[in-house]
């Protein structure tokens, strides 16, 4: 009897497991981010006991400190200032070089500070969640995420009050980007580089119409604009080798990101139109 | 006790799957994901029944998942099969003695991973792995291996606080007392 309790409870799991798994990957998308919700109490309990310990440590800072913080920023708002003009007024000759050569401008979004609130638990996955959800206005699938620094991922499913972004370096995800002064196109991949360390990646197929089809280490990474989900130009990360092919039209690269991957706090989503 | 036993068992599957998120410090330190399920599971089949090892299994598994970029399910699987296959020969195992535990938990820690990847590629799905995936499988047996024993201790403690204590029973009889003196 109880034998055969046991042997009735296993193909049961079996027939859940296999019908989960069948599930349409919206559906399935959809009850993650309900069970998910399951930790929203603890999420809000972890999320005010970090604002306790802010205002705690707020508390316990001394005047003086606090005074010389305040006289740096001063200092730094004013040479932000300074830079924001200068970015004003190239960006104002940009549109009317533009407007001369009637070429419609690239849409660029705005950007919404998010905090990262959980990392995916397989080591195998690259993916973190994110405290940003469909209550922000223009929050949606595969906006890209990234730090002042550069590139993080895109956001990949949106609940309420959370999203799920998959980074850099996901089997999942595959950027087209271009690389060195000569442009050169290709697909930024986790490749074997990934599978060592979180921040280096590999960049597949370079190619470009350049007759001088290499590139050095040290070279800047940016993002194409093809594909439809990243703008062209953010920056990805620099060039550290080219490992050496005796044969093939295209180089390979490997690349080490600008944002660090393993220490994020904060991102910004950019919204787009 | 058992519904006691089972409830506080989904209780700190539900604790540790949030804690496995959040936690960067640790994974950042040891470069590699600590995981309780596998221990837990060890637990949960040398103490209760197959409702509780399912139970676990599922509500675990999907807590698992719901956070991770696994396919909803993936984690069910191996989880209940450990808890099975303890289950079922756990007449046979020495459960009280700590070396036991702790080699169960080595076990699992090390069968769980290799599970639910075997379940990946059958389903279609190629995760990254490398020569750090190898740290991470280490770690995560070892970390099977004593968290085991340690589990024990914890959810001895919670029934000793939480249930009444057995009424012992005295060794005396009345109807075996000898009297003395002349009655």
């Amino acid at each position: 009897m109880l034998k055969k309790q046991h042997y009735i409870t296993l193909v049961l799991v079996v027939l859940l497991v296999v019908a989960l798994i069948s599930l349409p990957s919206r559906t399935a998308d959809g009850l993650k981010l309900a069970i998910s919700g399951l930790f929203l109490p603890l999420s809000g309990l972890a999320a005010s006991t970090r604002e306790v310990t802010a205002k705690a440590g707020v508390a316990l800072t001394s005047r003086e400190e606090l005074l010389r913080e305040n006289a740096q920023l001063r200092t730094n708002n004013q040479v932000l200032t300074f830079q924001l003009q200068a970015a004003a007024n190239a960006l104002h000759e940009y549109d009317l070089f533009r407007q001369m050569f009637k070429i419609s401008r690239p849409k660029h979004g705005t950007l919404q500070l998010a905090r990262v609130i959980e990392r995916d638990p397989e080591t195998w996955w690259r993916s973190v969640w994110i405290d940003l959800g469909s209550d922000t206005p223009g929050m949606r699938t595969n906006l890209p995420v990234l730090t002042a620094e550069g590139l993080v991922g895109k956001v990949v499913s949106v609940g309420k009050t959370r999203s799920r972004v998959v980074l850099l370096g996901d089997p999942g995800l595959r950027v087209a980007v271009l690389a060195g002064p000569n442009r050169l196109n290709g697909t930024l991949t986790a490749g074997s580089a990934g599978a060592r360390e979180n921040n280096m990646l590999d960049i597949e197929n370079l190619f470009g119409e350049s007759a001088d089809r290499t590139v050095h280490p040290g070279d800047a990474v940016e993002t194409w604009g093809v594909g439809g989900v990243f703008p062209a130009g953010i920056p990805v990360g620099k060039v550290v080798d080219v490992p050496q092919k005796e044969y093939g039209a295209t180089t390979e690269a490997r690349v080490r990101l600008s944002a660090n991957l393993d220490a994020l706090e904060n991102v910004w989503v950019m919204i787009l139109p | 006790m058992s519904w006691l036993n089972t409830i506080l068992i989904l209780a700190l599957a539900y604790l540790a799957a949030f804690l496995e998120g959040p936690l960067a410090l640790l994974r950042n330190l040891l470069g590699a994901q600590i995981t309780l399920l596998p221990a837990l599971m060890v637990y949960a089949s040398l103490t209760s029944g197959i409702g509780t090892v399912a139970l676990l299994a599922v509500w675990g598994g999907l807590l698992r998942d719901s956070v991770s970029e696994n396919p909803l399910g993936v984690s069910i699987l191996p989880l209940f099969l450990i808890g099975f296959i303890i289950l079922r020969k756990r007449d046979l195992l020495l459960r009280e003695h700590q070396f036991a535990q702790m080699a169960l938990g080595l076990a699992a820690g090390a069968v769980f991973p290799l599970g639910t990847l075997f379940l990946l590629y059958n389903v279609g799905h190629g995760p990254l792995l490398g020569w750090m995936s190898l740290w991470q499988w280490v770690v995560g047996t070892l970390t099977g291996g004593v968290l085991t024993p340690l589990l024990f201790k914890l959810f001895g403690r919670m029934r000793q606080a939480l249930e009444y204590p057995a009424m012992k029973q005295s060794s005396f009889r009345e109807d075996r007392e000898i009297k003395r003196g002349r009655q």
